[in-house]
C-alpha cells in the first residue's frame, strides 16, 4: 500500500476492503452457480476488485456518471448497485434493474444510479461517457463522467475517437483502462507494442498516469486527482492500472490453454485484496473480529440475494415487444 | 406563406426547435463557422454560439457516439454525417447503441437523437458522395428511419425527428437541396414519423417511392395523364419501420404496383414493401409486382453517361410507369 493514504480515514479504508470483499465473494457465488447449472455465464471482476473499488471511492455517489464494462463488479457495487440487483441480472429476472433479464449477466445499466447502460461490442462506452461529459459541462454540472475498458479495447477506434474529441473539448471525463494482461487469449504483447497503454494520453494531449491496480491508495489517489483536474476544467484523464486477470475470460473459456497454471499462482501472490488485507491488519485497522463479521454479513446478502433472484419470475413473454420504441 | 428551397426548410427546422428546446443542440465537421459544406446549418452558430453548435474532430463514429451520451443525459442532439457515404465507421455506434438502448436497458435509458445525413445521386459526387445507404439501417427495431421528398416534408419531419424520443435517422438528399422549392406555411410545420402519404390519387397504377423520386414520379404521372392513365402515387416518408396499412391499401386499389428507389435494386426498401405486397394482396393484384432501381454495380460512377446511366430519372419512370399501365 502505497504512503499516500493521509486522505482517507481508517472506516474508508474498512469500506473499500468491505466492497473489494462483497465483490469477489460474490463473483465467486456466480461461479458457483454457473457450475452447478443454475446460471448459464459469468463474466468476472477476480483480480480487478482493488482498481475498481478504489476508483469508485473516489467518484461522488448520485452526482457522477459511470459507464462501467462488463468486469466491473466492484465498480457497480461500490456506486450502489444491491447484491440483489447483481444477482438478478445473474439470473436474468424481470425485476433486474439493468436489463430486465434482456441482456448477459455483466451489461451493467442503471439510471438511478447514473450508471450508462452498456453493450458487448467493446469500446462504444467511451464516446458515451465523453458525451455525458460534454452535457455536463454544457449545463454547467460539478460533475464528471468515468468510464472503464480493457487494455484490448484500447485499441478500438472508438478509443482513439473518444479521447480525442474530450481533449479537444476539454471535457470532464476519467478513462480508467483496467488493464489486466489478457484479451481472452491475447496477453499485453500481442495487444500493444507501446510500454504503457497511458503513453498514448500524449497523443491527445490529456494527462495519462499508469498506476498498481493492486493498489487500492495509488488507484485512489489517482482517479482522485483526474477528477478535480476534471471539475477544474483541466480536461480528461487517461489511467491505466495494471493488474491481472485470475479466472478464465468467461465461464466458457479455458485459460490453461493459453497460460500456465504457475503464472496464475505468482499473480495470486500480487491479488490486491489479499495484500490490502494483511496491510489494514499490520496496521491494526482491520481485526479478525471486524473480518469475520464482514464475511458473515456479506454471506448472508449473497445468500438471501441468490434465494430472492432463483425464486424471481423471469419476464413475461407478453414482454418481448416492450420498449422497442416510446410508448 | 415564403417560398423555400429543401434545404433552407432544413435549416429552418433546425433553427425553430433550437429557439424552442435549449437541450437541443447540432454536431459534426465543419457545421459551426463554415454552416456545413452545404449551407444547411448557415446562420446557427451566429445565432446560437457554439457551444451548440459544435464543429467536431473528423471522426464519425464519436459524433454519433458522443451525440448518444449527450442524449442519455437528456439533450437533443443534431448529430450530422457530412455525407451518409462516410456514416459507416458510425454503424456499430447507430445500430449496436441507439438502436438498442431503450430496449436492452428494459426501458431505463432512452437515446432521443437525430442523425442527418445527405444521400443521393445526380450531382457528379461518384461512388462515395452519391449513395443510397438507407437499406443498411433498415432491419433495426429501435431505429426509425425518415426521408423527404419535398421542402415541406424536409421541415415537418426534421422538427418531428428532433423531438422524437427515439434515435431517428434523417436522410436528406442533396440533389433536392436546391432542385425544390415551394412555398411554406409560416406557422408551424409538424409531419407525423411513421405515416405514408398519398401525393396523388389515381386508379390505374400504384406508383410507392420515397425522396427525391418522389419528384420524378409526379412529373411522369402528370404526363401519363396524357396517355389516359391515371397514378395512385404514395410517397413513404419514414422507410423504417414501414407504413404497412397504407402500402396494403395503395396496392389493391389499382392492383398494378410499381416500387421505385434510387438505391440498388437487391435488397432494397421496395424489397420489403414488396415482400409485404406479396404477403397481403396477391388476390388483389393484376400484374406481377414491378420495380425501377438503380442496376446492381456497386455504386453511381463519376463520368457523366454512366452517372445517367446509373440514376433513376423522370424518364426512367415515365416509361416504366406506362409499361405498368399497360400490362
Amino acid at each position: 500500500m502505497s504512503e499516500k493514504n493521509q486522505a482517507l480515514t481508517d472506516q474508508q479504508l474498512l469500506d473499500m476492503f468491505y466492497y473489494m470483499l462483497l465483490a469477489r465473494r460474490s463473483d465467486e457465488r456466480m461461479w458457483l452457480l454457473n457450475r452447478s447449472g443454475k446460471i448459464p455465464f459469468v463474466v468476472s471482476c477476480q483480480g480487478q476488485e482493488t482498481m475498481q473499488v478504489a476508483s469508485s471511492f473516489a467518484l461522488e455517489k448520485g452526482t457522477d456518471y459511470t459507464a462501467p464494462y462488463y468486469r466491473d463488479v466492484g465498480v457497480v457495487l461500490t456506486m450502489g448497485m444491491t447484491v440483489k440487483e447483481l444477482f438478478l441480472q445473474a439470473f436474468a429476472k424481470a425485476e433486474d434493474p439493468n436489463s430486465g433479464g434482456r441482456q448477459m449477466p455483466g451489461h451493467f445499466g442503471h439510471r438511478k444510479l447514473n450508471m450508462l447502460s452498456g453493450s458487448s461490442p467493446v469500446t462504444t462506452q467511451v464516446p458515451h461517457a465523453v458525451g455525458m461529459a460534454l452535457a455536463l459541462k454544457v449545463k454547467q454540472q460539478s460533475a464528471i463522467s468515468f468510464v472503464t475498458l480493457g487494455e484490448g479495447s484500447s485499441n478500438q477506434g472508438d478509443f482513439h475517437e473518444g479521447l480525442n474529441f474530450a481533449s479537444v473539448h476539454d471535457l470532464p471525463v476519467i478513462v480508467m483502462v483496467e488493464n489486466n494482461q489478457y484479451a481472452i487469449s491475447c496477453g499485453i504483447e500481442q495487444q500493444v507494442n507501446c510500454a504503457k497503454i497511458s503513453d498514448r494520453a500524449l497523443g491527445y494531449g490529456i494527462h495519462g498516469e499508469t498506476v498498481d491496480g493492486n493498489d487500492p491508495i495509488a488507484v485512489y489517489t489517482a482517479v482522485k486527482q483526474a477528477r478535480e483536474r476534471a471539475l477544474n476544467g483541466d480536461g480528461p484523464s487517461l489511467i491505466e492500472a495494471v493488474g491481472y486477470r485470475l479466472t478464465p475470460h468467461s465461464s466458457d473459456d479455458n485459460d490453461l490453454t493459453y497460460r500456465t497454471k504457475e503464472e496464475i499462482d505468482q499473480a495470486k501472490e500480487k491479488d490486491g485484496l489479499i495484500i490490502f488485507r494483511q496491510q489494514l491488519k499490520k496496521q491494526a485497522i482491520l481485526t479478525d473480529e471486524i473480518e469475520a463479521k464482514y464475511e458473515s454479513k456479506i454471506k448472508d446478502l449473497i445468500d438471501e440475494a441468490t434465494t430472492y433472484a432463483d425464486e424471481a419470475p423471469y419476464a413475461d413473454e407478453a414482454t418481448l415487444f416492450d420498449g422497442v420504441y416510446h410508448q | 406563406m415564403t417560398v423555400m428551397s429543401y434545404i433552407e426548410a432544413i435549416n429552418r427546422a433546425m433553427k425553430e426547435e433550437m429557439r424552442r428546446d435549449d437541450d437541443v443542440f447540432l454536431l459534426g465537421e465543419d457545421v459551426g463557422k463554415r454552416g456545413g459544406v452545404f449551407r444547411a446549418s448557415e446562420g446557427l452558430y451566429e445565432a446560437f454560439g457554439q457551444t451548440r453548435v459544435i464543429d467536431t474532430p473528423l471522426a464519425e463514429s464519436a459524433i454519433v457516439g458522443v451525440g448518444i451520451g449527450a442524449s442519455m443525459y437528456g439533450m437533443k442532439p443534431i448529430a450530422e454525417i457530412q455525407f451518409v457515404d462516410f456514416i459507416l465507421p458510425a454503424v456499430n455506434q447507430i445500430v449496436s447503441e441507439a438502436a438498442k438502448m431503450r430496449y436492452r436497458s428494459n426501458n431505463d435509458w432512452s437515446c432521443p437523437i437525430t442523425i442527418r445525413a445527405p444521400y443521393g445521386g445526380g450531382v457528379h459526387g461518384a461512388l462515395y458522395h452519391s449513395q443510397s445507404l438507407e437499406a443498411l439501417f433498415a432491419s433495426q427495431p429501435g431505429l426509425k428511419i425518415v426521408m423527404p421528398s419535398s421542402p415541406k416534408d424536409a421541415l415537418g419531419l426534421l422538427k418531428a425527428a428532433i423531438r422524437d424520443p427515439d434515435p431517428v435517422l434523417y436522410l436528406e438528399h442533396k440533389k433536392a437541396y436546391r432542385l425544390l422549392k415551394e412555398d411554406l406555411p409560416d406557422e408551424e410545420v409538424l409531419i407525423e414519423i411513421g405515416k405514408a402519404n398519398t401525393v396523388r390519387k389515381g386508379d390505374d397504377l400504384t406508383v410507392i417511392t420515397y425522396g427525391l423520386c418522389v419528384e420524378f414520379s409526379k412529373k411522369a404521372a402528370e404526363k401519363l395523364t396524357e396517355k389516359g392513365h391515371t397514378v395512385e402515387l404514395l410517397d413513404l416518408r419514414t422507410v423504417y419501420p414501414l407504413d404497412e396499412q397504407a402500402i396494403i391499401e395503395a396496392a389493391k386499389k389499382t392492383g398494378k404496383v410499381l416500387l421505385i428507389t434510387e438505391d440498388n435494386k437487391e435488397g432494397s426498401i421496395i424489397s420489403e414493401v414488396s415482400a409485404i405486397i406479396g404477403e397481403h394482396c396477391l388476390f388483389d393484384l393484376d400484374a406481377p409486382i414491378f420495380r425501377l432501381a438503380a442496376p446492381n454495380v456497386p455504386a453511381m460512377p463519376y463520368a457523366p453517361p454512366l452517372e445517367k446511366a446509373f440514376m433513376v430519372s423522370e424518364d426512367k419512370v415515365y416509361e416504366k410507369m406506362l409499361e405498368v399501365a399497360m400490362y
